[in-house]
Parts: structure tokens; C-alpha cells; sequence
């Protein structure tokens, strides 16, 4: 016959056993059930500090394919590079708006932006922006002609822009938008008025 | 005793060769004028040296893993090789020397090695080298004839040694090829490969030669290939210190084109020697071509030869799939429909075309500048299909306010801005034809490559649905709608385009 006192040790395992068990099934759900968000690896950004500024930014519309101002009130710190990196952001913030008018991917983002005189300025996107940038001639145009329009209109002796993705040389934005070479932005001033006129 | 480990790529090797050599400190600084007569000197030596030393022999290894080139070095008359190196980028080497013994481990098969002597043992088996074992900066050289004996101990599989040429195949990944004349055109010469090639083309009087330095190309059955062209005699093939080269021997000038996916090389007359021919004026091979045409003696400005009139780019191809339009439905698809589409419009007026991709081959942007450059083709027109917006949109070249040509050469990235006018004017006309028929249509400069590097009137058209409905990218009479209209327009302009030199 058992002793009784490991019957009872017996129970009390079995008990354990059966409770951890459905605690793990339960942490498998709760991970499983985790939002996509937690997957974003993008290193949070310092609180910005500086004055609320309001800014012109150049978004762009994919239902008639038009570059179109829209004024915003954003907070500035007070170096150019910094304050050139914060338009871009606002700017990408507001395309990552499922109602945006013209949505970019999940995760794209701004790594930063480096102005190199005499009046060149280097756009480094992430891999997201790129890699989940919807293909297209007039799409991609769109993207990059907001960006530099945008920059150019905030932040005045900029002559060529350069856009990088994750520090690299890009062949292409998505297939279509040439990232091998300088952007001059007369050229791309002239192309945003155009886009502009399509309103 | 202590393993020396190899990443692949040989950082390890870099960092130890970088160590050696570092000149101790100086206790006090040489005179300035001695010091200029010993640079001078020594400069002098390095040229003289530099100018009388043998070219460096390559070694090139072919494997699955990867192709990749070595410099063999000769010593007690042999070529030898470093056989750290010619394993290194097949996986994880290892190697330890102890006085005269040199081990190496290659994943899990251990050779000995000893200094001066021309046996070594590789998994416990005495294997003969064929010469002495040697050791130089820690890194154990065996002659290059030894690698057939010994590679295949370590590898676990064949390897088959093109010892006089340097070249060395691991497995079966060797890539042959045929040759014949074209069934359509006797003039033209096709060259099929079992496997995508990239060889550097040159061409001089009467060859046409394509270097194969990544490529695993073997011979074909007989070095010599005779065929019964005038135009296109003979090929041959021949390799030597890591490379393979085919040679085409013709008695006209002629140009290599690749179709595709890089597995076919078609050998055809140029247009110079196609114009040459048309006349009736027999060209000599590798001659320029003529610069005064019999009718055209008088006018004033460079001859161009051109055997199309118009080339037509279907977008993307290949493992380029453009914009994935729908779940079965690719741009690159789209853009070919359109292109045959549009030759078709305008053979039926009386132009000239080339379609650059008419099948689901992948040509670089580059590849498709110089193609339609080197045809000096009066309008090329590029096409793309897109699901965003309505109607059509035509781009010219968006470039930078200025010029940057240098003297008389032109720069490749601008080489849009002399035609630049004409392509707009063409693209105005284009829309103006599409407007008629009612399609919403834009004109707008874009930075889309190849516009840029044309040296023609070039223009790209993207093709949108005009509602909601993406199956109408594919239906064929939305797309003659639009290539009739795009093909309309070109042939209102033919005069103006074809003025243009």
C-alpha cells in the first residue's frame, strides 16, 4: 500500500503540473494575440524641444497626382539639420495615416538628414521606406518631389539633395524614382509646380 | 599551438599582412635634400621594376558557393597557390603552424602539411603534391597541380583542373555553350549558354572577342567553330590565366547583344556595316562606317545610321517585376503587351521599330541607353503600366539646370540634355493625340531612368486604367487606344525627329 503522505505529494504535483501548463497556453495566446507594433525596432526619438513653429509642408495626392501645401504647427529645435530632419518626419508621420492621400508603408521613417555646404543635403530613409513604397513612375515622384519640395521650402540654400536608404546607394526608390543621383532642386521646384498646377 | 581561424572573404589574412613590415622608429630626421634624391630613386627603381615585371598570373576557382580569382605566385619553377585562400570562400578553414608542420582543418577533414617536403597527409592518407610543400607569412603554398590530389580529400567531392589556364571547376557547375547561324538571317550568329553569362565584349579589325572572367564557359566539342557566313566565318575558343574567351572572326563590323536572362549572345552586323550593306558598299571589318552616304553627300553635319527608327523599351523584365498590379497581373507583363502592341502601330506606318524586350528577359538600364544609343534611334519611347491614377501619363527626362559636359565628351548622365526640346516637343504631341481620343493624359519631366542617358528624343509613357477596372490595363483595345495615339503622333513628327542628327 502507498504511504499516504506521497499520495499527497503526488496530488499536489499533478496540481502544479496542470496549472503551469495552462499558464504557458495562456502566455503562448497573449504573445501570439501581441500587436504588429511591438515589432517596429526603430530606436525611440529624444522629446523634441524647441518652439511650435508653424511650417508649410508640400503632401502629396495620389487621387489626382498633386503636390499641395498644407500648413503645420510643429515643435522645432534651433539647429538647421535638426530642424530639416523634424519637417521630414512630420511630414512622413502624416503619410503613415491609413487616411493619408498618399499612405507609405508601415515603419518608414526618417534616419536623418545631413546638410553638407555648399548646399547639399543628404536624405537617409530606412529600409521600410523603400522596401514597402508602392511602385509606380507618378507615385515615386510624387514621394521624392514632396520630400525635397518640402525641405526646400523650409530650409532655404539647399541646391542638391541626395537621398539615401539605410546609409546606402539606391538604384531605385521602388523600381521607377532614380536614387543613384543628385536631385537639383530648380529642377525639382519646377516639377513641384507642375504637380501643383494638377490641383 | 594555437588554430588560426578564417572567416570567409580573409580578414584574418589582411590583418596579418597589414602587421609585417611596420619601419622602426627614426632617432633622427634625414636631411631634406637627401631625402628628396632617395625618393627620387626610389620612385625611379619602382617604375623601372614595375615596368619590367611579368604580368600576375591568375588562378580562378568556379563552385557553387561561389567564383572568385587568386593570384598564383611562382616559386622553384612552378605556379603555386595559397591553399588557405582557394578554401576560404567554400567554408570554414582553420589552420595552426607548429615549426616545420603546418595543419589545416576544413570543416571537419585535417591535413598535415610539413615544410620541404612534396607528401602530405589528408584524412589520415599519404597524398602526393607533385612539389615541395611550402610556407610563407604562415600560409602554406602547394602547387597548383597538387589542388586535383588534394581538393578533393578536403571537398568530399570532384574537381576537375584546367592547370595551364589557371582554372579550377568544383562539382558540375560548368557552363557550356553551342553556336549556329540565325534559321532567318545567315549574317547572324547565336550563342546559346547553359547558364546566364555577363563576358567583357571588345571588339578590333575583323574579331569580335568576349572575355568570360566569372563564368564557368568550357569548350564546346572542337576550339574552332567554322560557319557558312560571308559576314561570320569562324569562332573560337581558347582560355588562359583565369579566363575564357571566345573569339568571332568576321569580315564586317559586328555587335554583341544579350537576350534572354544572359543565357543568349547574338553576334549581328552593326548598323554602319547593315547601312554599308543596303548600299551595296561591302565594309571592312572593324572600318568606321562611312561618313558620306551616295545621297546625301551634300548636307551639311555627321551621317547617322540608323536601322530603326523608333525602339520601343517594354519596362522591367526578369526578376524586375515593376509594380505587382494585381495577384496575376505583373507591369512587366503589361509593358510587353503594350510594346508589341505599339511596334505593330507603327510598322503599319511606315516606321522602323525595335522592341528591346520583347520576352521575359532582364536588361539594365544601362544595357538599354547603349542599345538605343548605338542605333542613334530618332525616338525611343519607354513604356510602363501603373494602378495608380487614370489615363496615361508621358514623362521626358527631369535634369538638373545647367550643363555638366566636359570639353567634347558628354556626360553619361546627361546625355538627354541636346534632345531634351525634341522630347518634350514629341511628348506635347503625344498628349495631344491621347486628348483627342478622350484619354485623361500629363506631361511631366521625371527622373526615370534611362530617359536620362538617351542621347535621342526619348520619352516614357505609363499606362493607367481609366476607371476603377485594372483588367483594362490588359484588354487589347484600351491598349490600342493607346498605341495608336502614342504611334499617330510619332509619324506627325517623323520629319522633325528624323532632321534631328
Amino acid at each position: 500500500m502507498i504511504p499516504r503522505h506521497l499520495l499527497i505529494a503526488m496530488a499536489v504535483l499533478l496540481v502544479a503540473v496542470l496549472g503551469l501548463t495552462f499558464y504557458a497556453l495562456r502566455m503562448r495566446r497573449t504573445a501570439a494575440a501581441t500587436p504588429l507594433a511591438s515589432t517596429d525596432t526603430r530606436p525611440l526619438a529624444p522629446p523634441i524641444s524647441g518652439p511650435t513653429e508653424r511650417i508649410t509642408l508640400f503632401v502629396a495626392h495620389d487621387d489626382d497626382g498633386s503636390l499641395r501645401a498644407q500648413s503645420a504647427l510643429i515643435p522645432l529645435p534651433s539647429g538647421r539639420q535638426q530642424r530639416t530632419e523634424e519637417l521630414l518626419r512630420a511630414l512622413v508621420s502624416l503619410y503613415l495615416d491609413k487616411s493619408s492621400p498618399h499612405v507609405l508603408g508601415s515603419g518608414a521613417d526618417v534616419r536623418s538628414v545631413f546638410l553638407v555646404d555648399p548646399g547639399v543635403a543628404i536624405i537617409d530613409l530606412n529600409s521600410a521606406f523603400a522596401d514597402t513604397h508602392r511602385s509606380g513612375v507618378l507615385v515615386e515622384e510624387l514621394t521624392v518631389a514632396s520630400l525635397i519640395h518640402t525641405i526646400s521650402a523650409n530650409t532655404p540654400g539647399i541646391l542638391k539633395v541626395k537621398i539615401l536608404v539605410d546609409g546606402k546607394e539606391r538604384e531605385t526608390l521602388a523600381g521607377h524614382a532614380d536614387l543613384s543621383a543628385f536631385y537639383d532642386v530648380t529642377a525639382i521646384n519646377q516639377l513641384a509646380s507642375q504637380l501643383q498646377s494638377a490641383q | 599551438m594555437r588554430w588560426t581561424n578564417y572567416a570567409r572573404g580573409g580578414s584574418a589574412r589582411n590583418a596579418e599582412q597589414g602587421s609585417a613590415g611596420v619601419p622602426p622608429a627614426v632617432a633622427r630626421a634625414p636631411r631634406p635634400r637627401s631625402v628628396g634624391l632617395t625618393a627620387s630613386t626610389l620612385i625611379l627603381l619602382s617604375t623601372l621594376i614595375l615596368s619590367g615585371a611579368a604580368p600576375e598570373k591568375h588562378f580562378t576557382v568556379y563552385s557553387v558557393a561561389a567564383n572568385y580569382s587568386l593570384s598564383l605566385v611562382q616559386r622553384e619553377g612552378r605556379d603555386y597557390v595559397g591553399l588557405l585562400e582557394v578554401l576560404e570562400p567554400l567554408g570554414k578553414v582553420r589552420s595552426k603552424s607548429d615549426g616545420a608542420r603546418w595543419r589545416l582543418r576544413y570543416n571537419n577533414v585535417e591535413g598535415d602539411f610539413e615544410v620541404g617536403k612534396s607528401r602530405a597527409r589528408i584524412q589520415g592518407l599519404d597524398t602526393e603534391l607533385g612539389g615541395r610543400f611550402l610556407v610563407e607569412n604562415k600560409r602554406g603554398l602547394v602547387p597548383v597541380s597538387a589542388l586535383s590530389s588534394i581538393l578533393p580529400r578536403f571537398l568530399g567531392g570532384p574537381v576537375t583542373l584546367h592547370e595551364d589556364s589557371g582554372r579550377l571547376f568544383i562539382g558540375s557547375v560548368a557552363t557550356h555553350f553551342t553556336a549556329s547561324l540565325a534559321t532567318d538571317n545567315s549574317s547572324r550568329l547565336v550563342f546559346n549558354f547553359t547558364g546566364p553569362v555577363n563576358p567583357t565584349v571588345a571588339t578590333e579589325p575583323g574579331k569580335l572577342r568576349m572575355t568570360f572572367s566569372r563564368e564557368p564557359v568550357v569548350a564546346p566539342a572542337s576550339s574552332t567553330l567554322t560557319f557558312g557566313s560571308k559576314a561570320i566565318q569562324s569562332a573560337s575558343y581558347s582560355e588562359s590565366n583565369g579566363t575564357a574567351v571566345v573569339t568571332v572572326n568576321s569580315t564586317i563590323p559586328v555587335i554583341a547583344s544579350f537576350s534572354n536572362d544572359g543565357r543568349t549572345v547574338t553576334i549581328s552586323p552593326s548598323s554602319a556595316a547593315a547601312a554599308a550593306a543596303q548600299n551595296g558598299t561591302p565594309a571592312a571589318a572593324g572600318t568606321p562606317a562611312p561618313s558620306e552616304p551616295p545621297a546625301a553627300a551634300n548636307n551639311a553635319g555627321p551621317q547617322v545610321f540608323r536601322r530603326y527608327f523608333a525602339v520601343i523599351d517594354a519596362s522591367h523584365g526578369g526578376e524586375d517585376h515593376g509594380e505587382t498590379l494585381s495577384a496575376s497581373l505583373l507591369e512587366k507583363d503589361v509593358t510587353v503587351a503594350l510594346a508589341r502592341s505599339l511596334r505593330q502601330e507603327l510598322e503599319s506606318r511606315g516606321i522602323t521599330t525595335l522592341v528591346l524586350r520583347d520576352s521575359d528577359a532582364n536588361l539594365s538600364l544601362d544595357q538599354r541607353a547603349i542599345f538605343a544609343n548605338a542605333d542613334h534611334a530618332a525616338i525611343y519611347v519607354a513604356l510602363h503600366a501603373a494602378s495608380n491614377g487614370h489615363g496615361v501619363r508621358v514623362y521626358t527626362a527631369l535634369l538638373p539646370f545647367g550643363d555638366d559636359d566636359r570639353g567634347p565628351f558628354r556626360s553619361w548622365t546627361l546625355a538627354q540634355h541636346g534632345s531634351l526640346p525634341l522630347s518634350r516637343s514629341t511628348a506635347s504631341a503625344v498628349a495631344a493625340e491621347l486628348q483627342k481620343r478622350q484619354i485623361p493624359v500629363r506631361t511631366l519631366g521625371a527622373s526615370l531612368r534611362p530617359l536620362n542617358n538617351l542621347t535621342g528624343a526619348a520619352i516614357a509613357v505609363e499606362v493607367a486604367p481609366q476607371g476603377s477596372e485594372l483588367s483594362q490595363l490588359t484588354a487589347p483595345d484600351y491598349q490600342q487606344l493607346i498605341t495608336s495615339a502614342v504611334a499617330t503622333a510619332i509619324a506627325a513628327t517623323h520629319d522633325q525627329l528624323g532632321a534631328a542628327p
